[in-house]
């Protein structure tokens, strides 16, 4: 290596080291870009486009409420699929979890009565944490004892609890006299109120993603789910419980992705509505790739998502583009975060591994 | 004939039994007993194809969770293919197109860059999903429906002929295209040398075979039977497209795939499992035998499949080396 490349490799050092946030950086403006050219086919400045996501989404008061609304349970969705990825499981069932805590949430919110509002609140919250974490469960345990993929096992624990949902808000729970089919409102008792612009549910989030990340960072179980999540040889050999491993880790996941329902139902959306909280946890795919499977990062990334979602309405508001750009943008992100194209184009041979999930249907 | 007994015997056993009892319900009820299997093989055909690609890419060592975006993007270029062409021969060929350059997508990410199977299945499935509802435009028709073909002689036989023989082209060609497969995999040089290539890669690398290459290959040419599914689904069985069409299928289809250990034959009587379940169910519903809501009637297929799964992982062996990228050493 003659002397001017090894200066220039130094200079560029910083950005190889740091390349879990430079590659997802790399990737959302790639992606921007080629959005753009999509949205300069369909007729419409690039510019204009992306300067009405961002000015509704951040520069007024409302626009800024809703980001933060829509934040919030995709922090939670980012960190389930996080927690998963951290323990070598890949929760694509966080969708299911999520709706099927917004829907037990908003039951103990109406249901539930003569409590001081800030107990009908936790126990709102805890029974959506409870059948998040349950149904996610059945996931864990078919993995540990039955051999069965929970790549596949909570994919169709989604379509169940879809139609499962959908019979209960059409019938036993349908708020009377309406032709929407959903729930009634949550007793005042229940909601989660906003501080300013901020939900209460937002702050709820960033401590649960400074506990997540000090969980796994500092605590021996974290420890236990990193080396499970590493190298499951390893791990059988220092004698820790696999079986209970995937079962906790499947509860864990799907907790927190029913604390994201939860607080949706409690303090945005106040009732259950099957079209409330559509594509949440696949977002959460998303955001914990972007984010490398890093519980704080899952905060920027579920910050930029949320943004994408609250201005894609204003965008076909303003200039006629379909707010489906948004998931072509976040689908370009994934592809590029997830590949190693980027990786290897910026930085060759010194490129980092991608995140590894694989294992096998049998085991 | 008899080799091909021997070698599925399982599959045939269903398939004969079931047969059985479809006659035997033939002649108490023709007109339901005939719409059951219509709807069933209906039902069935989608899901055989896509196992059909699970199938090819195990045993070559590829996992493929990518199916079901692999269908919806041939279903989606199949569908707009035909409405922007006029032709829907033109359209089958290019969903067909769509699901082969799906397949290259997943080889290139699986086999050339060594991604993590699983992760790049899923960004397959949220790319389509994404992709397919951006350019999604409503209120589209078919220029012309897909005709109906009867095979001369076999769609004669009752119950079996109108169900299996009197259809439209990829229904028709899919049970040519499951003895296909499942003879090219048990009984030619490529299966073997496939199959070897999802045992024991290193092994076959010694031995000569360039694993990278047939991984590439094979992963590939699956994806163009992704494409007939989902032009199957577009333009056969649902004659539009909607956001999301593929409705999990290609999750089903690997549930049925390991239901049928890996084996095409086997999938094939899993398959028509799932389907005649189905349909029965519907046509008892219909019937009002049974009165359960709508809504859990169409959760019978992912129940089942849950259930189908947790008996059937541990009974079945998948090849040693799906989901593992292999690295040629040196």
């Amino acid at each position: 290596m003659s002397l001017t490349e090894q200066k220039a490799s130094d200079k560029l050092g910083i950005f190889v080291r740091n390349q879990s946030i430079v590659v997802p950086i790399a990737a959302i403006l790639v992606a921007f870009v080629l959005g753009g050219i999509l949205i300069f086919l369909q007729g419409v400045n690039p510019l204009v486009a992306y300067k009405a996501i961002f000015s509704e989404a951040w520069f007024d008061s409302d626009g800024l409420l809703r980001t933060f609304q829509k934040t919030t349970p995709l922090v939670l969705a980012g960190l389930a699929v996080t927690v998963g990825l951290r323990v070598g499981l890949f929760n694509i069932g966080a969708q299911g979890q999520l709706i099927s805590a917004a829907l037990a949430s908003a039951l103990a919110g109406i249901y539930i009565t003569n409590l001081s509002p800030i107990l009908h609140v936790i126990v709102s919250l805890f029974c959506g944490v409870i059948v998040g974490a349950l149904w996610a469960g059945i996931a864990g345990v078919l993995k540990a004892y039955r051999g069965v993929h929970e790549v596949i096992s909570t994919i169709m624990l989604n379509s169940i609890a879809i139609g499962i949902l959908d019979y209960l808000v059409s019938n036993p729970f349908k708020e009377p006299d309406q032709s929407l089919q959903r729930t009634k409102k949550i007793a005042e008792t229940a909601v989660l109120p906003n501080i300013g612009v901020i939900p209460f549910g937002f702050i709820l989030a960033l401590i649960i993603c400074l506990l997540v990340s000090w969980m796994l960072n500092k605590t021996t179980a974290g420890f236990r789910f990193n080396t499970v999540g590493k190298n499951k040889f390893a791990a059988t050999y220092a004698g820790i419980n696999m079986k209970l491993m995937v079962v906790t880790g499947m509860l864990l996941s799907g907790g927190l992705a029913g604390l994201g329902g939860a607080i949706e139902t409690l303090g945005i959306t106040y009732r259950f509505e099957p079209a409330f909280n559509a594509g949440l946890g696949f977002d959460g795919i998303t955001i914990a790739l972007l984010a490398r499977a890093n519980p704080l990062a899952t905060i920027p990334a579920a910050i930029l998502v949320g943004t994408l979602r609250a201005g894609g309405a204003s965008l076909q508001f303003e200039t006629g583009i379909e707010p489906e750009i948004v998931d072509v943008l976040l689908a370009i992100t994934l592809l590029l975060v997830s590949a190693p194209i980027l990786a290897k184009y910026l930085f060759r041979g010194k490129a980092q591994k991608s995140a590894n999930v694989t294992s096998g249907w049998g085991n | 004939m008899l080799d091909f007994i021997k070698d599925n015997r399982k599959p045939v056993i269903t398939l004969g039994l079931v047969t059985v009892i479809a006659y035997v319900f033939y002649f108490l009820d023709e007109i339901k007993t005939t719409s059951v299997l219509v709807f069933g093989w209906g039902y069935a055909v989608p899901l055989v194809l896509a196992a059909m690609v699970g199938i090819i890419g195990e045993r070559t060592g590829v996992v493929n969770i990518g199916i079901e975006g692999q269908m919806l993007m041939s279903a989606f270029a199949s569908f707009f293919g035909s409405v922007i062409t006029g032709n829907i021969y033109v359209g089958m060929l290019i969903g067909i197109a769509a699901g082969l350059i799906m397949g290259g997508f997943l080889a290139v990410a699986a086999v050339k860059w060594e991604m993590d199977q699983i992760i790049a299945g899923v960004v397959i499935n949220i790319v389509a999903a994404g992709l397919t509802s951006f350019f999604y435009a409503p209120g589209k028709t078919l220029p012309q429906l897909v005709p109906v073909v009867s095979i001369p002689i076999l769609s004669d036989i009752p119950l079996i002929g109108p169900v299996f023989f009197r259809n439209g082209i990829f229904a028709l060609a899919t049970l040519f295209i499951v003895l296909a497969v499942n003879f090219a995999i048990f009984k030619t040089r490529w299966g073997l040398r496939s199959r070897s290539v999802g045992e024991y890669p290193s092994a076959a690398d010694a031995a000569g075979i360039n694993v990278t290459r047939i991984r590439m290959i094979n992963v590939t040419l699956a994806g163009a039977l992704a494409g007939c599914a989902g032009a199957f689904l577009a333009l056969e069985a649902a004659g539009t497209f909607a956001r999301g069409l593929t409705a999990g299928r290609g999750f089903l289809a690997l549930a049925i795939m390991i239901f049928g250990a890996w084996n095409p034959m086997g999938a094939l009587a899993a398959a028509l499992f799932f389907g005649l379940s189905t349909a029965l169910a519907s046509q008892l519903q219909a019937d009002e035998v049974i009165n359960i809501p709508q809504q859990f009637v169409n959760l019978l297929p992912f129940v089942m499949t849950l259930i189908v799964l947790s008996v059937a992982v541990g009974r079945v062996r998948p090849p040693a080396a799906a989901g593992q990228p292999y690295t040629k050493e040196g």
